[in-house]
């Protein structure tokens, strides 16, 4: 069928001017975050309700076109690229908050919320949605729910997948499908919200999800901790879990991050230090004055030269002001930014940053590394320039060894940018060849004519 | 087909700067576009995306793209918000004179830059015919805000309330001066820009009355013409090379310590568009447009980091409520925006208020208003909603083309907020 029928089709469901099909808007919809070839689609549809979107889906299953559902575009993984020839669904027109029960402390909301919208309304209400991906300002909760995002707050508060309590989706038939509950508890048949998280819009198309809140902390104290190596600022990060003290942020820039960010904000970072950890603990405020001694103590133990505590919220953001321009100084040294998230358990960090430092060296890389040490998600973060293809070249080999390196700590590929169409090739390798077989046999089973989101995660069907 | 390989290899100057972008998408949150119609060719990430794509020849439609570039405000709001530093603003004018040069400029736009503003008397001569022929014709729509409408310009310029042509502009009361300094010690050269001079001569005005007061020495030529900043908007860099030496000449003779403007935008291009814009000039010019660039400043800057104007210890109270609209060309690009607080909060008789999102675009954007009024009244909307929210009486902002928008928005909103630029609120206070 051409694509001027199929657009008509798609107008009969979504209106007139809610399909694109001019070659300028099929490209500006052909590319995400990702440092990946961009894929040109043969339509762009914009659904302006949410039961749109169940139409939609049934006739794109009815064609067997693959279909793309994209909220911001802010993957880092390719999950957002469309398949050649296929559709993109967009759903930032599904963008409104249903509910926020402060009764029962949870919210429904519609996939193409913004982030940070969403939880500065939450927090307008006197609670607190924790998940902080870092494109927060412009991410989707639909693109954070299909891709399990984290952020800097995930050692104490978990990531976006212990905040889904339910969810609506349509299935490849366009059915609606419901899991989940607005209760705490809910043991009601499996838990398919559960399967939704981290699918990556290949099982099924959300259209609300029920997400929980909580009451914010109370207080908080943060300070940055200065060390002459990496080993020592790990084997601190160690220590204070050992300690049973649970930062909710404990964050990590290595010396060549230090410098970048030096050399752009001036902030006045230590540019001599081997590391630095900046760690904020909160709580009750007996509590968090206690564990920020605690920490101080076991900084100074470990061999921190020196550790600087926030007194004011001034003093508060200038630490939190260095943390959040890591990734944009390194951004600006260099045309292409590779960021990984290899993650590897909190015990192996100076293992794997001594891996890092051996394939900077082997590939003649510039590797960068900060992160969320807490949880041990860390992001190398080569800086090249992609049209370079030699360099390139040796830029992809580089990142196969860092995998190679996580999984042989027994690490993971991925700690909250997802698999995508980046790591897919590698999926067996940290599974076995009978999780991904099972996979398939899923996928075939809920969308036999694999039009939900094509060859992510687990490759072809 | 061989012309549009002509294109690609000319953006082809751009790919340095536009690989830059990590396509992160963080232009998404402060677009104001982007935030009326969510469509990512209108944002800057797709917009580069779209550039590259034609300067590599994977995208063959150059009028598409050429359509989706100029569905921008240059406002600026993407580069101050860019975590790589992408110089957004170059890339898109740089990009809008590529490819006016492979498309050519419409007849229309020929005639106004070549034929009208190039020629400043002609320019002058033909504002102050339509000055007297509009007064039986517009209608006062707002009294506060001072626009008009006029039933038989609907078909040029739509439903706008706009400002009226001056009866007399600034100019004609003040053809050229030069004083000398006084008790500061200083001299300026003084740039009242066109609107300021055809729709806002008070505001003129008022600069020299603040001049005169503290004591700055004031060098006005004649000869001023445009600062260019439509022309290059529009593609049509010649023009604004043109007007450059124009305005050089003007100023050659003069001896002053800085060139101060009341309009944001002239402002911003004088001091930051102009040196990008003379590579491939010859030296002396260049040099010329280096020093006059330096020395270019924006008024309320001039008064409080150079005069030495201070901020009152206790915010006055009572009196009309003012709030302030930053204009894009000054708090994103020049980074101005406490200045002009300052001086809001020593004027007597009015109590300074800040707005929400005092910082965001008003949706002007030049001849983005000509050419996207629905977009531009859809944004200028939000900006009127947050004037009356502050209960406001009087909008003040710095820039001329924000006075026109905020004054087209206020009063199509029900009218009854004044727009008055910050030097006029200040000069009564003296």
């Amino acid at each position: 069928m051409s694509n001027a029928k199929l657009a008509k089709d798609f107008e009969k469901i979504v209106g007139a001017g809610n399909v694109m099909h001019e070659e300028a808007d099929l490209h500006a919809y052909s590319y995400d975050s990702a440092v990946l070839d961009p894929q040109v689609p043969a339509l762009v549809i914009k659904p302006t309700t949410t039961e749109q979107l169940g139409p939609v889906t049934a006739l794109c299953n009815e064609h067997g076109l693959p279909m793309t559902v994209r909220g911001a575009g802010t993957n880092l993984s390719g999950g957002t690229i469309p398949h050649p020839g296929g559709v993109v669904v967009l759903t930032n027109g599904l963008n409104k908050i249903l509910e926020i029960n402060e009764e029962d402390l949870y919210a429904v909301v519609e996939p193409g919320v913004v982030t940070a919208q969403f939880a500065a309304q939450v927090a307008s209400k006197g609670l607190f949605y924790p998940p902080d991906p870092g494109s927060q300002a412009v991410s989707t909760i639909g693109g954070n729910v299909a891709e399990n995002a984290g952020g800097l707050r995930g050692l104490k508060y978990g990531v976006t997948k212990d905040y889904v309590m339910g969810m609506d989706f349509y299935d490849a038939h366009g059915d609606l499908i419901k899991s989940g509950s607005r209760t705490v508890k809910c043991v009601t048949g499996y838990n398919l919200a559960g399967l939704m998280v981290a699918s990556e819009g290949t099982l099924g198309v959300f259209s609300n999800i029920i997400l929980k809140l909580v009451p914010p902390p109370k207080a908080s104290k943060a300070m940055m901790a200065i060390f002459p190596n990496v080993q020592t600022a790990s084997e601190t990060v160690a220590a204070i879990i050992a300690n049973h003290i649970v930062p909710c942020t404990l964050e990590f820039l290595d010396n060549s991050v230090i410098r970048y960010v030096e050399d752009f904000t001036k902030a006045g970072l230590p540019t001599d230090a081997g590391a630095i950890l900046l760690i904020e603990v909160d709580g009750h405020q007996a509590e968090v004055i206690e564990d920020a001694q605690k920490v101080v103590d076991i900084c100074t133990k470990c061999g921190a030269k020196e550790v600087k505590m926030a007194e004011t919220a001034e003093e508060r953001e200038a630490l939190w002001f260095a943390r959040r321009n890591a990734l944009p100084s390194l951004a600006r040294a260099k045309p292409t930014t590779v960021l990984e998230d290899a993650t590897v358990p909190r015990s192996q960090i100076p293992a794997m940053m001594e891996g890092l430092d051996k394939i900077a060296k082997k590939y003649k890389l510039d590797i960068g590394t900060f992160g969320h040490a807490g949880d041990g998600n860390l992001h190398p973060t080569i800086l090249c320039d992609n049209r370079d293809k030699e360099e390139f070249h040796r830029v992809e080999e580089a990142v196969d060894e860092i995998f190679d390196v996580a999984l042989s700590l027994k690490g993971t590929l991925s700690g909250e940018h997802g698999i995508g169409m980046a790591k897919s090739k590698w999926m067996e390798k940290e599974t076995s060849k009978a999780t991904l077989e099972y996979s398939l046999k899923m996928k075939r089973a809920i969308d036999p004519k694999g039009i939900l989101n094509p060859t992510k995660i687990i490759g072809d069907v | 087909m061989e012309d549009l390989k002509q294109l690609a290899q000319n953006l082809m100057e751009l790919d340095d700067q536009m690989v830059a972008c990590m396509k992160c998408g963080m232009c998404q949150a402060v677009c104001p576009v982007f935030a009326e119609t969510m469509q990512e060719a209108d944002v800057t990430r797709g917009k580069i995306a779209l550039l590259e794509k034609l300067a590599h020849e994977m995208v063959k439609d150059a009028d598409q793209v050429n359509d989706k570039l100029n569905r921008c405000l240059l406002c600026g709001s993407c580069a101050a918000n860019c975590p790589s530093g992408v110089k957004i603003m170059d890339i898109f004018m740089k990009a809008r004179v590529i490819v006016t040069q492979f498309k050519g400029l419409s007849a229309t736009k020929k005639m106004i830059f070549k034929g009208l503003l190039t020629r400043p008397k002609l320019f002058n001569t033909l504002t102050e015919m339509s000055a007297k022929f509009q007064g039986p014709f517009a209608k006062i729509a707002d009294q506060a805000s001072g626009a008009a409408s006029c039933a038989m310009l609907n078909p040029l310029l739509g439903e706008r309330h706009f400002m009226p042509l001056a009866k007399k502009p600034f100019r004609k009361d003040y053809p050229q001066l030069d004083t000398p300094r006084g008790k500061s010690g200083l001299k300026v050269a003084f740039y009242p820009g066109c609107v300021v001079d055809k729709m806002f001569p008070n505001v003129g005005h008022a600069a020299i009355k603040i001049l005169e007061h503290h004591g700055v020495g004031i060098f006005l030529p004649k000869g001023q013409a445009c600062c260019g900043i439509p022309t290059l908007a529009s593609g049509d860099q010649d023009t604004m090379v043109s007007l450059m030496k124009q305005n050089i000449k003007a100023f050659e003779n003069g001896t002053f310590d800085y060139l101060v403007t009341p309009c944001a935008t002239c402002t911003a291009t004088l001091h930051e568009t102009w040196p990008k814009m003379i590579d491939n000039e010859d030296p002396v010019f260049v040099e010329k447009v280096k020093d006059l660039a330096a020395k270019t400043m924006d008024i309320n800057a001039f008064l409080v980091d150079i005069v030495g104007v201070k901020a009152p210890a206790e915010p006055k109270k009572g009196g009309k409520v003012v709030t302030y609209h930053d204009p894009c060309h000054l708090s994103k690009s020049l980074g101005v925006a406490a200045q002009p607080r300052t001086l809001l909060k020593l004027s007597d008789n009015v109590e300074f208020k800040e707005m929400n999102e005092a910082n965001r675009c008003c949706g002007c954007g030049g001849s983005f208003n000509l050419y996207h009024y629905d977009l531009s009244k859809s944004i200028g909307e939000r900006k009127a909603g947050n004037v009356r929210d502050a209960g406001a009486d009087i909008a003040a902002t710095g820039c001329p083309a924000c006075m026109m928008q905020l004054g087209d928005m206020l009063s199509q909103t029900g009218g009854g907020v004044e727009v008055k630029h910050v030097l006029e609120i200040y000069a009564d206070s003296l």
